[in-house]
């Protein structure tokens, strides 16, 4: 067994990793996300929702070709980390969650990232997007391996998302009637910047139910299902459904403006079934990277959030 | 009204400040780019400016009649100047209070922005000072918009607002694509297209009940807005 010291990952690292994945996330777009833009823009018909698209592509375009963020709105950076059970980090995992911070503070300096975080109340901006619970980490574990996996993530904070307590007897119309009515709230004048990810958390408690909502628009890609066949097929009635609004991007007549549904489920109250849903904008800003402690980074655009263990069901 | 498939969706290429007639010229869904001086400004630029009644910092009008509802990406470079990575709209109802404040009283023409504003809003100010509010497209297409700015004239109030509510005056030149919102005239795009739009979300609605629990100060219907 190695020692604790030559095992553990190093905080230095972190933050490097932590700063180029801000600037990844901010400047390329991940190529699902871009497929199935360029391919809403390929079978769009109307011409002011075909405009809007193609005018989309072009940026993704810009933003790699001149190394600008893809958009100004860097809403607000935060972190999902993975930790392997076997992982240590070199001065704990608060020196991870240091490192972030410093990682985070870096980028917004140098991308440059617009500092977009203050004060709720005060609104003061100390110019970094760093404050009072901010940048978040969220974390998992994975058993059996001694690496770290590191996603940053820069969710857009004021439209498109909506919780609300539904009842058993509501059941899945009550699902299908919540999601058009979050469409109806922020796909009109492109509120929630579509074409959105559309993710939904059902079940869990409100705040359970609220982030793997947020997870599931922000950290599956477009195409994924849900491995429960029932679930899945929910996606894609509510795929079809979305489509079946009209709303296009920006609001305009169109096609339909949802990339793509992930649905996650967490056991509840026996008399509840709370449901909460966020749209995940066009400019999505995702990248991911596994470190180990030999000192190897692999960057990738595929989360691998929800693994079979973080989806575990039963007592084992 | 006809409907956005008739839109023209003509190319305007104009010089700030905008003359009354470049404007009346402008109609729904027809994009715009400008040269010259573009100003951003949210709330926390009219909060200074008309809430706390602080002097401008510099003479609006003589400047440009273009205004923006954004904030920019934004770094120094070795010799301190500042450069302009990307910019991106924020929504732009939240400002009806201000808004009349800076076309009546700084001769804002033009209001670039996220989502529109209401069809009365218009009725009583586009129309009145033939004004026009453009939105961007997508939203989020802020590196293209970036690259339309080629420098950075003056920032105010950054120490006291910061970086994202400061109010930047930018050097553009081919800046957009703009679609025409609002015309001078006071017709909405937005209205045009939730009338198209309505029809279908109106028909989805069929079959699904109410939620068996209710909520305090909704709307139901789905053709109505949130704001």
């Amino acid at each position: 067994m190695p020692t604790l010291e030559t095992h553990a990952i190093s905080s230095e690292l972190i933050r490097e990793v932590a700063f180029e994945l801000n600037r990844r996330a901010a400047i390329g777009i991940p190529k699902d996300v871009g497929d199935s833009i360029a391919d809403m823009a390929e079978r769009e018909t109307q011409k002011l929702s075909k405009f809007v698209l193609l005018e989309i592509v072009n940026n993704y375009k810009v933003a790699v070709d001149e190394q600008r963020p893809m958009c100004a709105d860097t809403g607000l950076p935060r972190f999902y980390a993975k930790i392997g059970n076997d992982a240590a980090v070199e001065g704990g995992f608060v020196a991870l969650e240091r490192s972030v911070r410093q990682g985070t503070a870096d980028a917004t300096e140098r991308v440059p990232l617009r500092p977009n975080r203050v004060h709720p109340i005060t609104r003061h901006d100390y110019n970094n997007n760093v404050g009072i619970h901010a940048p978040t980490v969220d974390y998992s574990w994975e058993p059996d391996v001694d690496w770290i996996e590191l996603t940053s993530f820069h969710k857009g904070g004021l439209f498109g998302g909506d919780y609300r307590m539904l009842f058993p007897t509501d059941g899945i119309d009550g699902i299908k009637r919540f999601f058009l009515d979050v469409i109806s709230e922020f796909f009109k004048r492109g509120l929630s910047c579509q074409p959105a990810i559309v993710g939904i958390g059902i079940g869990g408690t409100k705040d359970t139910c609220v982030r793997l909502a947020k997870e599931a628009a922000c950290l599956r890609v477009v195409g994924d299902r849900n491995p429960d066949p029932q679930i899945a097929k929910l996606e894609e009635d509510l795929n079809d459904l979305g489509r079946r609004t009209s709303l296009g991007p920006m609001g305009f007549k169109g096609e339909g403006a949802v990339m793509d549904t992930h649905i996650e489920v967490a056991y509840t109250h026996t008399g509840g079934m709370p449901i909460s849903i966020h749209h995940q904008c066009f400019a999505l800003r995702r990248a991911t990277a596994r470190i180990h402690p030999d000192g190897g980074v692999e960057y990738r655009e595929n989360p691998l959030w929800f693994t079979d263990y973080y989806r575990r069901d039963g007592v084992a | 009204m006809s409907g956005t498939a008739d839109l023209k969706m003509k190319e305007h290429h104009l010089t700030t400040p905008a003359t009354p007639e470049d404007l009346a010229k402008l109609e729904l869904g027809d994009v715009v780019y400008f040269d010259g001086l573009v100003f951003t400004g949210r709330i926390g630029l009219y909060k200074k400016l008309f809430d706390e009644k602080a002097p401008p910092p510099v003479d609006i009008a003589s400047l440009t009649n273009v205004t923006f509802h954004c904030s920019p990406a934004v770094g120094q470079n070795e010799s301190g100047e500042w450069e302009v990575a990307a910019v991106t709209a924020t929504a732009s109802f939240r400002f009806e209070k201000h808004l009349p404040l800076l076309m009546d009283g700084h001769g804002i023409r033009c209001v670039i922005g996220k989502g529109g504003m209401a069809q009365e809003f218009y009725e009583k100010h586009f129309k009145r000072l033939g004004a026009v509010f453009l939105n961007t497209v997508g939203y989020g297409i802020g590196a293209q918009y970036g690259r339309g700015i080629t420098g950075v004239k003056d920032v105010y109030w950054l120490d006291e607002l910061g970086i994202a509510q400061a109010m930047w005056v930018f050097e553009v030149k081919n800046f957009g694509p703009f679609l025409v919102e609002c015309d001078a005239r006071g017709n909405s795009l937005y209205q045009m297209a939730l009338a198209e739009t309505n029809v279908e979300l109106g028909k989805l609605y069929e079959g699904l009940p109410l939620p068996t629990l209710k909520r305090m100060g909704e709307v139901h219907n789905p053709e109505d807005e949130v704001f």
